[in-house]
């Protein structure tokens, strides 16, 4: 049983948690830009935290249902409907044979999440389903494709259907455009003044940014290291290139590199910067590494208390 | 803080911290980071492990460790190693065979003229030295390998090309590579080998490891297309 993808969007792509253990051959892990909003889509059906769902950037993306099953929307407001009823993201839905799904534009951030019970079943490739397209791996066929129209999106069939949402409380607001960053061990190569320029203005979101990095507009900040030996770049990493713009590198990212790096979103703060749309505008603020461990074991908490 | 005591520790985020093995490269480094990097592979709750060519960055699962955890872990791994013990035992070496020439490196004769060698003697030189891979990178299988000869030393190409064809053989500085898949790419190229550098359905998945002693073997024209070689990709 599957739903069959009738029109394939911008950009619609199979994820899991991520593949992990291959960055030593450069092989760079993939996963949801948005893993918050990931993991409340498994919770939600009470799947595996790391069961497949497709991540829809922007919109123009609908299905149809072949059997029936329960789905669940996690992150952006995509103007999602259900033959045609306007449907809020963060809950269930029944899902009978015929129904057809659609995701439109955005409303609200900028990447959805379609959970489906059971995961949607597809072939590993090395451990993971996560498609990064530029590595040619994963997704449906194994070879890093995005969907495309006619593809068939598996899932067993489920008719036992729990209406269920999360808490107001627990989802993140992506009009929050403070993204908290780790102050990193080369933070001390950049002066006082360039700290304070960093965490004092205001960065546009370039439409060069992708699901390697997103690249931000704005004054331009400057280590003193004029560069470093090439070392292995952590999610989240700020690297400053040499004309001073940020990038954070993010699910896709290379996996090593030489540009000093001002600092390290976390994955909390990587997934509400995931939802910012070309354009956008944030502000970085400084955290330390034990308020990043806090605000994890907050939001596992949460997940395991709600599951 | 005093930092002269290697390999020192930092935090990165609250997954992933960065140890720092030396300021400067060498092979004594890098043998040692392979040796702590082998090590750590064998530990349940480390995600991944990116080794280059100083430092060693360590992903960790934050639901066995808390970073006071990790540390003390990662001291005492590093603690058992000898890091002059240059007796690796998985240290293996991989011959990579190369069609040189311009058909298919067609920067040879650039770099020719810059080092003032003739093109024989780009490859003999080139074929004559062993490598050691210093880092994986840039791209799945892409193995940075040191050191060229001084008098094989190229700067990059002032415009990188938008399509390296796979298995091209180049130099950018003191280093030499093989590109394992079309990427991008501002090296010189010099040939080509016709044997895969990445192959997601073999055991190892990449031909070349971080660590491992690499030395490029010359063929024929005729031998590179009957092991499989392409002429075309530009």
């Amino acid at each position: 049983m599957a739903f069959k993808v009738i029109k394939p969007g911008l950009l619609a792509l199979i994820q899991d948690l991520g593949r992990h253990g291959h960055q030593s051959i450069g092989l760079t892990t993939g996963g949801p830009m948005d893993e918050v909003a990931f993991r409340w889509g498994n919770a939600l059906l009470d799947n595996d935290s790391n069961s497949a769902q497709i991540e829809i950037t922007f919109g123009m993306f609908t299905l149809e249902a072949q059997a029936a099953t329960s789905i669940a929307i996690t992150g952006a407001d995509l103007a999602a409907t259900l033959n045609d009823k306007s449907i809020t993201p963060w809950q269930t839905y029944a899902i009978k044979k015929g129904d057809v799904l659609a995701f439109h534009q955005p409303v609200w951030g900028l990447r959805a999440y379609l959970a489906v019970k059971g995961g949607f079943l597809c072939e590993p490739t090395l451990g993971s389903v996560a498609t990064v397209m530029r590595e040619k791996i994963g997704g449906l066929n194994g070879k890093g494709d995005k969907l495309q129209k006619g593809d068939l999106l598996a899932y067993q069939a489920y008719h036992d259907h729990q209406q269920s949402s999360v808490p107001r409380l627990a989802i993140p607001h992506y009009g929050n455009k403070e993204i908290p960053v780790i102050l990193g061990y080369q933070y001390q190569s950049f002066s006082a003044l360039e700290r304070a320029n960093f965490f004092s203005s205001d960065y546009k979101v370039s439409s060069n940014s992708d699901r390697m990095g997103y690249r931000l507009e704005g004054q331009a900040v400057h280590s003193d290291l004029k560069g470093i030996i090439s070392e292995g770049i952590a999610y989240g990493a700020i690297q400053i290139p040499k004309d001073g713009q940020p990038i954070v590198l993010l699910q896709d990212r290379q996996t090593i590199g030489g540009y000093p790096k001002v600092g390290c979103v976390t994955r909390v703060g990587g997934s509400i910067l995931a939802q910012q749309k070309p354009g956008d505008i944030i502000q970085f603020t400084p955290i330390t590494v034990d308020q990043a461990e806090r605000e994890r074991h907050l939001q596992m908490a949460r997940l395991a208390q709600w599951r | 803080m005093k930092r002269d005591d290697f390999p020192h520790i930092d935090m990165v985020s609250n997954q992933a911290c960065l140890l720092t093995f030396s300021q400067v490269i060498s092979e004594a480094t890098s043998n040692y980071i392979a040796q702590v990097t082998q090590h750590l592979a064998k530990l349940s709750g480390i995600v991944d492990l990116v080794p280059s060519y100083t430092t060693l960055l360590v992903v960790f699962d934050d639901d066995h460790y808390d970073r006071f955890a990790m540390f003390k872990t990662i001291r005492q791994t590093i603690d058992v190693i000898d890091p002059n013990d240059f007796s690796i035992k998985d240290q293996r070496e991989v011959v990579i065979p190369v069609y040189y020439g311009k058909e298919v490196g067609p920067d040879i004769e650039n770099v020719a003229n810059h080092c003032k060698l003739s093109i024989d003697e780009v490859i003999k030189r080139h074929h004559e030295t062993t490598y050691r891979a210093y880092a994986i990178g840039f791209t799945p299988g892409f193995a940075f390998l040191g050191n060229t000869p001084d008098e094989l030393h190229v700067p990059r190409k002032t415009t990188p090309r938008l399509k390296v064809p796979v298995g091209s053989v180049a130099l950018a500085e003191n280093q030499t590579a093989v590109y394992p898949s079309v990427t991008p790419g501002g090296w010189q190229i010099i040939g080509r080998t016709p044997i895969n550098l990445i192959d997601w359905g073999s055991k190892n998945l990449a031909l070349i490891a971080m660590g491992d002693s690499v030395r490029f073997e010359p063929i024929s024209r005729d031998e590179f297309l009957v092991q499989g070689g392409q002429l075309d990709g530009f």
